[in-house]
């Protein structure tokens, strides 16, 4: 991957926050991403939904010629770190680093502390307000457009 | 009781009492929406309903006269883990466990026709059930397990004829007559589609190769389900108790006509139709839910299609209860949900149930988790005393009213699928999926508003900061490895030629009108993979792509 990513960086605090979700792989659970797809979109984020069986590879190269700010990547097949850690890895090699990555789906404990390592502070399980999701990336992705966030690792 | 009787009543005696104790809120519903009423009488019931026997047509009381008093529900709870050998073992306790009849889940690379070897199943082999790649996976799976002794139900749908065709080879092995085995495939492929969505084929190629497994199955292997037609997870992805009924019966209806075409009899396959549908904590709608598929199905089957043999009428259903009622949030709670849901199930006269089991948030269970399952259905079944006669809620005036507007509703759905030209159509628009979003959406906005109460979640959360289950379940990681490594000992072993020769053959069927089933059968016995064969139908019938829809 050699594209380069902007992401963040020229925007504005008002520009609308650009959010690419997406379940790749073969888990076929959709319901709450999709849930999400629409909250995200109606709380004013332009919304780049992925359908299923995207490959990892596909959705990292999607995120970077789409600037996105935010991936959010959902699971439940009890791969979320797998996927996770693959995403981080391909974003951080195509210069993407300050993209910050949402999770959803199933997590055990041992999943949420994994996840924490590779920066995916937030794990949206189930029963999770969209309210509270819209909120928490809105939040991030401001300050980090003020500078004021330098480190992704605190979403 | 009269009109006039019910007016007085809420003039005087009801008004009287309000102006006291005012109502908890203006209006309630059902889950589905339908307009809960303040009484009801005999007047909200049919005067043919009196006249409902079990066993007897339009089956809304149960499909047999006797029910539970002879036979009680299956405990089927379902299995799936890690390598064939892995599930095996965990088949064996549960049957230990005094269980009767076995269940397997498969993984995701199996149930979407992928090889253990392929790409995309990295990180996926034996995760969320078990890895089945060749006839020896298959073989290992039911190893010490006598095939004619057994029920073996089996959650794969697009690649059904091909794991129909390794239970049918290690059969053979075991020297196991085919007219002898039982069990079912669920191999409903259009609910892939808008619902399930482990799709590894395009939509129309799929209702021709049911339509091949289910004439093969009324002609050679007559007492397996070849179809278990599916509403659970319409129901799951955000659906009604109605589109349930509705959808589960439209996407029928297509199959049906597909194996009518064929010239197979209706009453030479109808019989081993069966279903998989939803409990939801609705208890007196899900009663009326059952009741009303029984009779809507009992009245499709011999007016519309014309089945003469009673047992064609018969609405036979395994139940799941349903796992996106479950909360993360104090997953303790989940099993009172278990218990409530297996009540609604056996007071709805199902056949066969399964629990979702109380840390399905986290994990897939731990044996811990199916244990407590299972005995909540023993619990149910042999200490509550509702398995003592058919259909107890039978008369009650609510359920009778709401088995009459969900037969109704359900209907009604139905014809709108016709209007839209047929099931397949409505799949292929994305109608049907887009209605489901819409609908898990508005679900997920009233939740959030506490207008749909889920204790621990948007209410009562006291208690939350007590976390997750310890004992969640984990596929070991040497899994993967392991099914990788079978595999290829599988593949440089067997006889290249054949395998080439035999998927050659499956293309070639497949692209014309001969069945594909006598040539999958001989590509598993020659040890080619499910991936292979999946690959050799796609030659012939294409890829699917799913759309993006939100």
């Amino acid at each position: 991957m050699t594209a380069t990513a902007s992401s963040g960086r020229g925007k504005t605090e008002t520009d609308p926050i650009r959010v690419v979700l997406c379940n790749p792989g073969l888990d076929g659970h959709d319901r709450g991403i999709k849930v999400v797809a629409r909250a995200l979109r109606d709380a004013g984020f332009e919304i780049v939904y992925l359908p299923l069986r995207t490959t990892v590879e596909e959705l990292v190269q999607i995120a970077v010629q789409e600037d996105a700010d935010v991936v959010g990547i959902s699971n439940l097949s009890s791969t979320i770190v797998g996927v996770c850690a693959r995403v981080r890895s391909l974003l951080d090699e195509a210069g993407a680093d300050d993209v910050l990555i949402v999770a959803g789906g199933s997590a055990s404990p041992g999943d949420r502390a994994a996840l924490a390592g590779l920066g995916v502070g937030d794990v949206f399980g189930p029963g999770s307000d969209t309210r509270l999701i819209v909120a928490r990336i809105q939040e991030a992705v401001v300050r980090r457009r003020q500078g004021l966030l330098s480190d992704r690792r605190a979403i | 009781m009269d009109e006039q009787r019910l007016d007085t009543w809420r003039a005087t005696v009801k008004a009287e009492e309000l102006a006291k104790l005012p109502q908890v809120r203006d209006r309630f519903q059902t889950a589905s929406g339908i307009e809960v009423k303040d009484v009801y009488t005999a007047l909200d019931v049919r005067p043919g309903a009196h006249e409902e026997l079990p066993g007897l047509f339009p089956m809304t009381r149960g499909i047999r006269a006797n029910m539970y008093r002879s036979r009680s529900f299956t405990r089927r709870q379902v299995v799936g883990l890690g390598t064939a050998l892995d599930a095996n073992r965990r088949h064996r306790y549960v049957i230990a466990q005094g269980q009767t009849g076995l269940s397997n889940d498969f993984d995701l690379p199996t149930i979407t026709g992928h090889d253990s070897d392929d790409p995309a199943a990295e990180g996926e082999v034996g995760r969320i059930g078990v890895a089945i790649d060749t006839v020896h996976d298959m073989r290992d799976l039911m190893a010490g397990i006598p095939l004619d002794r057994v029920s073996t139900s089996m959650t794969i749908n697009h690649p059904a004829a091909i794991l129909l065709a390794m239970y049918l080879a290690v059969a053979d092995e075991q020297g196991v007559s085919w007219s002898r085995l039982r069990g079912t495939i669920q191999n409903d492929p259009l609910k892939e589609f808008f619902a399930q969505k482990t799709f590894a084929l395009p939509p129309r190629p799929t209702i021709r190769l049911l339509g091949d497994v289910v004439e093969f199955c009324a002609r050679r292997v007559p007492n397996w389900n070849p179809v278990s037609l599916c509403g659970y997870q319409t129901r799951d992805c955000g659906g009604t108790a109605d589109q349930e009924i509705g959808f589960t019966f439209a996407v029928a209806a297509a199959y049906v006509e597909e194996v009518l075409r064929r010239g197979v009899d209706i009453d030479d396959f109808a019989p081993r139709l069966s279903f998989l549908m939803y409990v939801h904590l609705d208890v007196l709608e899900e009663v009326a839910k059952f009741r009303a598929a029984r009779r809507l199905w009992a009245r499709l089957m011999r007016e519309r299609f014309g089945a003469k043999r009673p047992d064609s009428w018969l609405f036979r259903v395994h139940v799941q209860t349903g796992a996106a009622l479950l909360t993360a949030q104090q997953p303790e709670n989940n099993i009172a949900r278990g218990a409530i849901q297996c009540l609604a199930a056996a007071l709805g006269g199902v056949q066969s149930m399964a629990i979702s089991a109380y840390d399905e948030a986290y994990s897939i269970p731990s044996e811990r988790a199916q244990r407590i399952a299972l005995r909540t259905q023993q619990i149910v079944a042999l200490e509550t005393g509702v398995c003592s006669t058919p259909d107890p809620l039978a008369g009650s005036y609510v359920v009778e009213s709401l088995t009459d507007e969900l037969e109704r509703r359900a209907e009604a759905w139905m014809e709108e699928v016709d209007r839209r030209g047929g099931m397949l159509a409505a799949v292929e628009s994305g109608w049907v999926e887009s209605l489901l979003n819409q609908q898990a959406h508005e679900i997920q906005r009233r939740i959030e508003k506490a207008e749909i109460p889920v204790v621990g979640l948007n209410m009562f959360a006291d208690g939350n900061e007590e976390g997750e289950p310890s004992d969640v379940f984990r596929v070991e990681p040497r899994v993967e490895a392991d099914q990788i490594a079978r595999l290829r000992a599988v593949k440089a072993r067997r006889d290249a030629v054949g395998v080439g020769e035999s998927l050659a053959a499956i293309t070639d069927a497949a692209a014309g009108s001969e069945s594909v089933m006598p040539p999958i059968l001989q590509a598993v016995k020659a040890e080619a993979s499910e991936g292979e064969i999946i690959r050799a139908l796609r030659r012939a019938w294409g890829e699917y792509r799913p759309a993006a829809l939100y």
